[in-house]
């Protein structure tokens, strides 16, 4: 095949993959979008083999290994529950950054298949592209490995802070900076594999720090780092599939991180810099007397939820824990069925990536157009009877609004206290993932459900 | 005077940025999931390169020092590729408007 066939069919990949990502504007034209995507993919793969028109018998080693790592892609897909896609994303991100890493290593090893230059004579720009694309793809496997044993809790959430962490983190940049210059000048063989060490080190000592619940912006973080590593593959293979896609999948993440950041209110070095748990220990010593509660039962709420004329529900990551989804459903049907006029609203960064919780109400058969975002609903909780939060907690807290004081102040959350009345179902009093005691729970018109939320949940079904 | 190819490649990667910021920004957030799990399936059109490696070895060898990594980078990004569209198809098969009659 000739390279300016096959160049054009790549950049014909590149365009169904900007197409693929366009369809998610909406629901109704994701799934072509999707269709979009994998006629791409396809044909990405099939020039590649047509243009290397080696048919040999490492063709059908290639086969092979392309049905061993699909099977193995597809068991996953199948398998996988929607609550664990937070684990899922980070795991794949973890695997693109890996493949960057064994793409630059082979290409290094053997520049002539890519047309490079010969050992230890490589191009210098195609020098520096593998490099850079090494160096990013270990950084996102090493990261992205951490980021899915926090989010699996096989590691601790907490944010791991040590003296010196930002000083060490910059000179081990700078390092890799150094380390790529003498690279080239030398095409050293052991200055590559010592870049992409450290690499590895950089991914690692950028995640720990970071604490559990800030894991959205992490993941997205890393969904762009992957795509950076393979734009500089692209560059090194000199192929218009890769850069586009790397080019997309990069801005993608960091528009992903900007929304996540947004919703916290926080600055996104913020995030990198980490700890923010442990900062804010002493704003949550502050405010510890008791304040009266009023607490309810499964009868109060399902006598207050069926004279109201309109509900919102707030769910949050709680929800998805206590795997109350469905029941929350089956709550939801029997009040429509009763003329109530139900919607749900969804903070930006409620759930573990971004995003989530909609995957989780669609998964329980909620229609998607009944869940409404954080700017498209705000205004309706005045006018509604019930908000009945289940799950959520700090995207709640009225807090944000009034106390400047607040590690929270500043951030956009709903507002469910201008509602007749709240419905806040909870274990306990504890206050949540910022550490900061809710104003909500105290509130004259908020009625306390104590409980597991599905059991909750299941309960006011059975008494309404 | 000449421009070296690099320049073009420079471009596309340039312009494909603005493609991706102004796409992104139209997708709906409620469809932010699927938006990852698909950017991750696309990003794994990296097997391109894993393939070419793969098949740098010679007839005679399959498995040379650099064709081995193409091959494991092969399994990762198919993985990837696999099961990236997947998952993603199956959550987009959740997302069900309201029916009418209700």
């Amino acid at each position: 095949m000739s390279a300016n066939l096959s160049a054009i069919l790549y950049l014909v990949s590149g365009v169904l993959f900007i197409l693929a990502l366009r369809g998610l504007s909406s629901p109704e034209t994701s799934r072509q979008g999707n269709l979009f995507g994998i006629i791409g993919m396809v044909i990405a793969v099939t020039v590649t083999f047509l243009s290397v028109g080696n048919f040999s018998s490492g063709f059908i080693y290639v086969l092979i290994f392309l049905a061993i790592g699909g099977s193995i892609g597809a068991f996953i897909a199948y398998r996988i529950p929607m609550t664990a896609m937070p684990e899922l994303v980070a795991g794949f991100h973890s695997l693109v950054g890996l493949a960057a890493v064994f793409v630059a290593i082979s290409a290094f090893i053997n520049p002539s298949a890519f047309n490079l230059g010969t050992p230890g004579n490589i191009k210098l720009a195609s020098l520096i592209e593998m490099a850079i694309g090494a160096a990013v793809g270990a950084i996102t496997f090493s990261g992205s490995v951490i980021a899915f044993l926090k989010l699996q809790g096989i590691m601790s959430g907490a944010p791991i802070t040590f003296k010196g962490q930002h000083l060490l983190n910059a000179l081990l940049l700078i390092l890799i900076v150094i380390l790529t210059i003498y690279l080239c000048s030398t095409q050293s063989s052991n200055l590559f594999w010592i870049l992409i060490a450290i690499s590895f080190l950089i991914g690692f000592l950028i995640i720990i720090p970071i604490g559990g619940a800030d894991m959205p912006v992490v993941i997205s973080m890393l969904n762009s780092y992957s795509g950076w590593a393979a734009a500089g593959i692209g560059f090194t293979l000199e192929n218009t599939a890769l850069i586009i896609t790397g080019a997309l999948v990069g801005s993608s993440g960091a528009i992903l991180s900007y929304i996540m950041c947004k919703g916290m209110n926080r600055s996104f070095f913020n995030v990198i810099l980490g700890g923010f748990g442990a900062t804010d220990q002493t704003s949550q010593s502050q405010n510890k007397e008791q304040r009266p509660v009023k607490s309810g039962n499964a009868d109060d709420a399902a006598f207050l939820m069926k004279n109201a004329s309109s509900v919102i529900i707030v769910p949050g990551y709680g929800m998805a824990v206590a795997q109350a989804q469905h029941a929350l459903r089956e709550m939801v049907d029997t009040l429509k069925k009763n003329d109530i006029k139900v919607s749900y609203a969804i903070h930006p960064v409620a759930g573990r990536m971004p995003g989530h919780m909609n995957v989780l109400l669609a998964e329980a058969n909620v229609p998607y157009d009944e869940v409404f975002e954080l700017e498209e609903i705000n205004n309706d909780f005045a006018n509604a009877d019930v908000a009945f939060v289940i799950g959520a907690n700090d995207v709640t807290n009225p807090v944000a609004k009034t106390d400047p004081q607040s590690p929270i102040y500043g951030m956009p959350v709903l507002d469910v206290e201008k509602c007749k009345s709240v419905l806040f179902v909870k274990r306990s009093l504890s206050p949540g993932y910022a550490g900061i005691d809710n104003d909500l729970f105290y509130k004259e018109n908020t009625l306390m459900l104590f409980a597991d939320a599905k059991k909750m949940t299941e309960d006011i079904t059975k008494n309404l | 005077m000449e421009i070296d190819p690099f320049i073009f490649r420079l471009s596309i990667f340039i312009l494909s940025i603005f493609v991706g910021y102004y796409v992104v920004w139209s997708v709906t957030p409620s469809l932010h999931t699927p938006l990852m799990s698909v950017t991750n399936a696309i990003s794994s059109v990296i097997i391109v390169g894993a393939i070419i490696a793969a098949l740098s070895g010679s007839d005679g060898v399959v498995f040379s020092s650099s064709s081995i990594y193409g091959f494991l980078a092969i399994i990762l990004a198919a993985v990837n590729i696999f099961g990236g569209f997947l998952v993603t198809q199956r959550m987009l098969a959740m997302y069900k408007k309201k029916k009418k009659d209700k």
